[in-house]
């Protein structure tokens, strides 16, 4: 009897072979069993499902899309460090990698980074803020939200475990075909790559729709879209991108994956295929993406800026009218990845100008906010620090866009340590900064208590001054010829540089091991660092009208908006103790664990085809269609809390 | 209770706005298979064209029996709309056979092609005709089972506005998959059998 | 005093950082900085002129940002005017500002994409030498066809005379680049891709594949022997009958085992017996040729268990 349809290509000669990948795959299941385990001890798996796990409130979700883009962030960090350490040893003879664990090294990081780290810490404080800074109890969806965040965990689990069985992807972060395809890449690698992005990125599409709707039919009553916090949007020109860009993904890996498994000729060199649609498909999602990133950093900057100068945002209208036209013109770049490709010098030089456009309404936002601290009175608490280094490393990453904007100049610096050294400009100054300066600022409105200011600071120091150590000597080293994704190199002239940038990412690693010192130090001083006003930041906007946690249910009684600060212009006319009768019922949605299912059956689907066990995949996917049916027609997924009791859990909570 | 009456009403206007949106990210992903065939249609790797493969006849009987079903779910919602719960279900089930009476054509098309030896495997242009209008028929099967659902559901609790909402997110499902065929009938069946 | 020693941190810090990355480079050549060829030396001064126009954004940015943040910082007492939420001529001013600036930059793209577009011939009164270049797991396979030469990773070039490449890839997509002569492109399978250079100076240039295509990605350097026409010619006179005495002839079989994957240890020249090599690997690429999968497969399939298949001596 043939019992290999059981397992599919599951085999022991898949298990790691080199010591520094058997470390990590006997590490990681070991650290999870200890977690497990410590759960059972305590017995917390109770407070775990209930409070977490079937959750449907926005914010222990965005809480929980929080730490694991901060686990996450220490994984691709760890991933940086040691191929930082790679290149700056390598020359001396100390190879701490072969090629191929090198070349998986940096596909980790760089998929990682932007799909885990970035992606989930956005929804993350999306989770956590939008809500609350639009007036409104809950997102439009909130079932779809927890599928979108367990779906992004599955995803989260495939990517991981591929350190344990299989090796990951050798292709780069957007793993060009015909090197990803079957004829050069057979293994499971790329097909880890491929489900860990399809199974997140149909999370994240799902809640582009999910945030869309929110904003669109959920703000408090008087909020009028041009009354919206400048971050909510952000939020919904981030969104409106991911509707229009992720399907693209979908569709992009699908048929990737069609080739892996069915044999098909999309992106083959042979058959027919066609490999530049692939890289003309992917872009057509990578570049906007990169803006659905940067977006809702904008937008915290927004609000960070003009609470901390205690200012009005200067020129909210051009602000809009800068979003808007940054959302157009993401659709109209996606070329420039690829000026070298060989199209014609007019849609070289039409992508390259639409590209520089882009630069016009980028710099009118910073402008607005250099002008939102003109007749400030600006409180340099950690935020605003993270804004400054913003705003410095972000205009350089921006002039470095600009000379790779110019095609003719791209010939010389495409895929060299340049490029590198450039959206990690971007990306670190501006999403990376954005998205602390949001956990830094609002981390008081869900746990009660502030972080502690000056470790703060001190770890944004460290980032920055790790920042210009890490990619500096990288612009340089592009100059001189030095190409991406190298392992190794013969020009010894290259690696002092090589070595300070290593030194550079052992000081941005610093800098995040100060940031989780200060998130511990701060747990442990709570008392002392309480938020007992709800308002620890004098704010501007609604969610600081709320006691600190926020309570499960946002706001006991719907505010009524009729300023863009609100909750600025109302402590300014003075604040109205509520009566009784303000108060009415509420609904709020029941806990559910369908998601949960949905996202582990998703996971299985994938699981499925990464190691071609079809039985598995068919079973998954039955499993989740039941489940969508099971929800869709279940009507009884709501509770009442009664005006009473909202009255009495609102007095404590104001208490 | 009247906020209680007005949260439903919220909530069947969030459904309907967020199925639409839905459906735009259901034509970006069409967007992109169709971009890819049309990109990848001379791509026969010295196999059949669509020219030589395509039976417009075939196609067309398959056209009529999705439009007719369009229809049916059409007269369905109205009924549903009007309370009227048997005729309703029998419109529904008209809708379900003829969806998969669509769906048969269509996999008999596709066994035809396999048997005669031009499967996905050999060229990109069957690659992407396979995926484009198989993905199509998979919308279609997923149609279907939500439609045999949505018939349990009302024969069990009846025309309740829940109810009518559920059907008008599924008529609106099943309108926009017609759209979609018909523009798959006209670049990948018409074009191709006439260039 | 400790704000003002806290204030100097800044520029002492950066200063430092300075002479730190000028003791590093000042004795390293920059290639990109310091070209040799006609394009990478217009490349330069295009890459100057940028910057330049650049600067007229961004230190007005620095200045007003360092600015603000000392002058309206808390405590300090300045004017200060909560209420303020925007100035209709400041907001045209830094619209305007990076449109003009934009404008200027945007005019000279378009010229210098079509000036410095790879695929136009270089204008000079001698005629181009043509070289076909095709990428391989993990080689370059340079070919004479006016000289009945192949190399691999090594490509010789007379100084002052234009240079045509043809390029292709019997790997996956990769690129082709000097710095110092200046623009990369991408070679890939049976697309026909072309690129135009002029050295004007002799000597020994670094090549580089820019695009991933596998194991050896990094390794796959080649030299660029930019020597004089008097050099260059008695070169391509006595290369094939040296090749042939080596027994190093490019034909089908030879190249089929070139072509498979493996890293070179040391540039090869080989006489050209296969005259239409090039147009033979583009055609298995074009749709209808035969298929190539199945051979490689089964090398890569050792390959992704981590072992690679050195070829040349190592």
């Amino acid at each position: 009897m043939d019992w290999s349809w059981l397992t599919g290509r599951l085999s022991a000669d898949y298990l790691p072979q080199d010591p520094v990948t058997i470390g990590a795959a006997v590490g990681m299941p070991l650290a999870i069993l200890a977690v497990l385990v410590a759960i059972t001890y305590f017995k917390k798996w109770g407070y775990i499902w209930n409070e977490w796990v079937t959750t449907l409130d926005a914010k222990k979700i965005g809480i929980m899309y929080m730490g694991i883009a901060l686990l996450m962030l220490a994984r691709g960090g760890a991933d940086a460090l040691m191929l930082r350490a790679q290149t700056a040893l390598e020359p001396l003879g100390i190879e701490l990698f072969d090629t191929q664990t090198f070349q998986e090294v940096f596909t980790a990081h760089g998929s990682i980074m932007i799909f885990f780290v970035a992606m989930g810490a956005m929804f993350g404080l999306i989770n956590i803020a939008l809500p609350l800074l639009l007036g409104t109890r809950d997102v439009a969806y909130p079932f779809l939200n927890s599928v979108s965040f367990w779906l992004f965990f599955a995803g989260m689990v495939i990517i991981n475990s591929s350190l344990v069985f299989g090796g990951f992807s050798n292709g780069g972060w957007l793993g060009y075909p015909p090197l990803t395809g079957l004829e050069y890449n057979p293994g499971p690698g790329v097909d880890y790559w491929i489900w860990a992005l399809q199974i997140s990125g149909i999370g994240s599409l799902l809640s582009g729709i999910n945030f869309t709707v929110t904003i669109l039919k959920h703000r408090a009553p008087g909020m009028t879209l041009m009354k919206m916090p400048i971050f909510a949007w952000s939020v919904l020109v981030a969104m409106v991108l991911v509707m229009l860009a992720f399907p693209v993904l979908t569709a992009t890996l699908g048929m990737l994956a069609l080739d892996r498994v069915a044999g098909m000729h999309f992106f083959t060199s042979d058959g027919g295929g066609n490999p530049m649609m692939y890289i003309n498909l992917i872009w057509a999602w990578g570049h906007p993406e990169v803006y659905i990133l940067i977006l809702p950093a904008f937008g915290i900057f927004s609000e960070v800026v003009a609470t901390f100068a205690r200012k009005r945002l200067f020129g909210y209208a051009t602000m809009v009218a800068a979003l808007i036209g940054i959302m157009f013109l993401s659709f109209v770049v996606w070329q420039h990845h690829f000026f070298t490709m060989g199209a014609g010098a007019n849609v070289n030089a039409f992508f390259g100008i639409m590209t520089m456009i882009i630069a016009i309404p980028t710099g009118v936002k910073l402008f607005n906010w250099i002008f939102t601290m003109y007749k400030g009175s600006i409180r340099f608490t950690a935020p605003m620090i993270w804004f400054m280094c913003f705003a410095v490393t972000f205009t350089i990453g921006g002039v470095s866009g600009v000379l790779m904007a110019v095609p003719a100049l791209d010939f010389q610096v495409h895929n060299t340590m340049f490029l590198v050294a450039h959206f990690h400009n971007v990306i670190i100054g501006g999403v990376v900064f954005g998205y602390f300066a949001g956990i830094y600022y609002w981390w008081p409105k869900v746990f009660g208590f502030t972080l502690h200011d000056g470790i703060g600071k001190l770890a944004a120091y460290a980032w920055q001054v790790g920042f210009v150590l890490a990619f500096i000597p990288l612009y340089i080293l592009g100059l001189m010829g030095a190409v991406r994704r190298l392992d190794s190199y013969d020009d010894p002239t290259w690696q002092p540089l090589f070595i300070v940038s290593g030194i550079g990412v052992g000081v941005i690693a610093l800098g995040f091991a100060l940031m989780v010192i200060g998130m511990a130090y701060s747990v442990w001083k709570r008392k002392e660092l309480a938020d007992t006003t709800g308002d620890p930041w004098d704010g501007r906007t609604l969610e600081w009208s709320v006691p600190s946690p926020a309570p499960f249910y946002n706001f006991a009684i719907t505010p009524r908006v009729s300023h863009r600060d609100e909750w600025w212009e109302r402590k300014k006319a003075g604040l109205k103790v509520p009566t009784r009768s303000d108060y009415k019922d509420i609904e709020l949605p029941k806990n559910s664990a369908l998601g949960v299912y949905i996202a582990v059956a998703a996971g299985l689907i994938g699981i499925g085809f990464i190691w071609h066990i079809w039985w598995l995949a068919i079973v998954a996917l039955i499993a989740v269609v039941v489940f969508v049916i099971k929800r869709t027609f279940d009507d009884d997924t709501e509770y009442t809390i009664s005006a009473d009791t909202l009255y009495k859990l609102d007095k404590e909570a104001r208490a | 209770m009247t906020s209680h009456a007005a949260h439903i009403k919220e909530k069947a206007a969030n459904a309907t706005l967020g199925f639409w949106l839905y459906l735009m990210t259901d034509i970006m992903i069409f967007a992109s298979l169709f971009a890819t065939f049309v990109i990848l249609r001379d791509g026969t790797n010295g196999g059949p064209s669509g020219q030589e493969l395509f039976n417009l006849e075939f196609v067309m009987a398959e056209t009529f029996l999705l439009l007719v079903s369009s229809f049916t779910c059409g007269l369905a919602y109205l009924a549903i709309k009007h309370g009227q719960k048997r005729r309703t279900l029998v419109l529904l089930g008209t809708t379900i056979t003829l969806g998969i009476g669509f769906l048969s054509l269509e996999l008999y098309e596709f066994g035809e092609l396999y048997l005669a030896g031009h499967d996905w495997t050999h060229s990109a242009f069957l690659s992407a005709f396979f995926t484009l209008v198989g993905t199509h028929g998979l919308h279609i099967l997923i149609g279907i089972i939500w439609a045999i659902a949505l018939g349990d559901y009302i024969s069990k609790r009846g025309t309740t506005p829940d109810a009518v909402r559920k059907f008008s997110l599924f008529a609106l499902f099943w309108h926009f998959l017609d759209l979609v065929w018909i523009f798959i009938f006209t670049v990948v069946y018409l074009l191709g059998a006439i260039s | 005093m400790k704000r003002l020693l806290k204030a100097s941190l800044i520029p002492l810090g950066l200063s430092a950082f300075v002479v730190l990355m000028w003791v590093l480079v000042k004795d390293v050549t920059i290639d990109v900085l310091e070209p040799t060829g006609k394009t990478a030396i217009e490349q330069r001064n295009l890459l100057y002129f940028t910057l330049g126009l650049s600067a007229l954004v961004v230190i007005p940015v620095f200045g007003m940002l360092g600015m603000f943040a000392y002058k309206y910082r808390e405590g300090r007492g300045a004017d200060y005017k909560p209420e303020v939420d925007g100035n209709y001529t400041l907001e045209a001013i830094w619209w305007g500002i990076p449109i003009v600036i934009i404008g200027v930059l945007g005019v000279i793209t378009w010229q210098s994409t079509h000036s410095l577009d790879p695929y136009k011939p270089i204008a000079s009164d001698k005629p181009p030498i043509e070289v076909q270049v095709v990428a391989l797991q993990w080689k370059w396979l340079f070919i004479y066809p006016e000289y009945d030469i192949a190399t691999v990773n090594e490509l010789p070039l007379p100084v002052d005379r234009p240079v045509h490449f043809s390029l292709a890839a019997d790997a996956p997509m990769s690129g082709f680049w000097i710095p110092s002569l200046g623009s990369q492109i991408y070679s890939m399978n049976g697309m026909n891709s072309q690129l135009n250079l002029m050295p004007e100076k002799t000597g020994e240039y670094k090549g580089y594949n820019t695009n991933i295509n596998g194991e050896g990605y990094s390794k796959m350097t080649f030299t660029a022997d930019v020597m004089s026409e008097v050099d260059f010619t008695s070169w391509t006179i006595a290369a094939p009958g040296e090749a042939t005495d080596n027994n190093l002839n490019m034909d089908l079989a030879t190249y089929n085992i070139l072509a498979q994957p493996s890293l070179m240890a040391k540039p090869q020249t080989y006489q050209l017996a296969e005259k239409d090599l090039y147009d033979t690997i583009m055609a298995k690429y074009m749709g209808h040729g035969h298929s190539s999968s199945s051979s490689k497969t089964d090398d890569t399939e050792g390959m992704n268990h981590g072992t690679m298949n050195h070829g040349g001596t190592h």
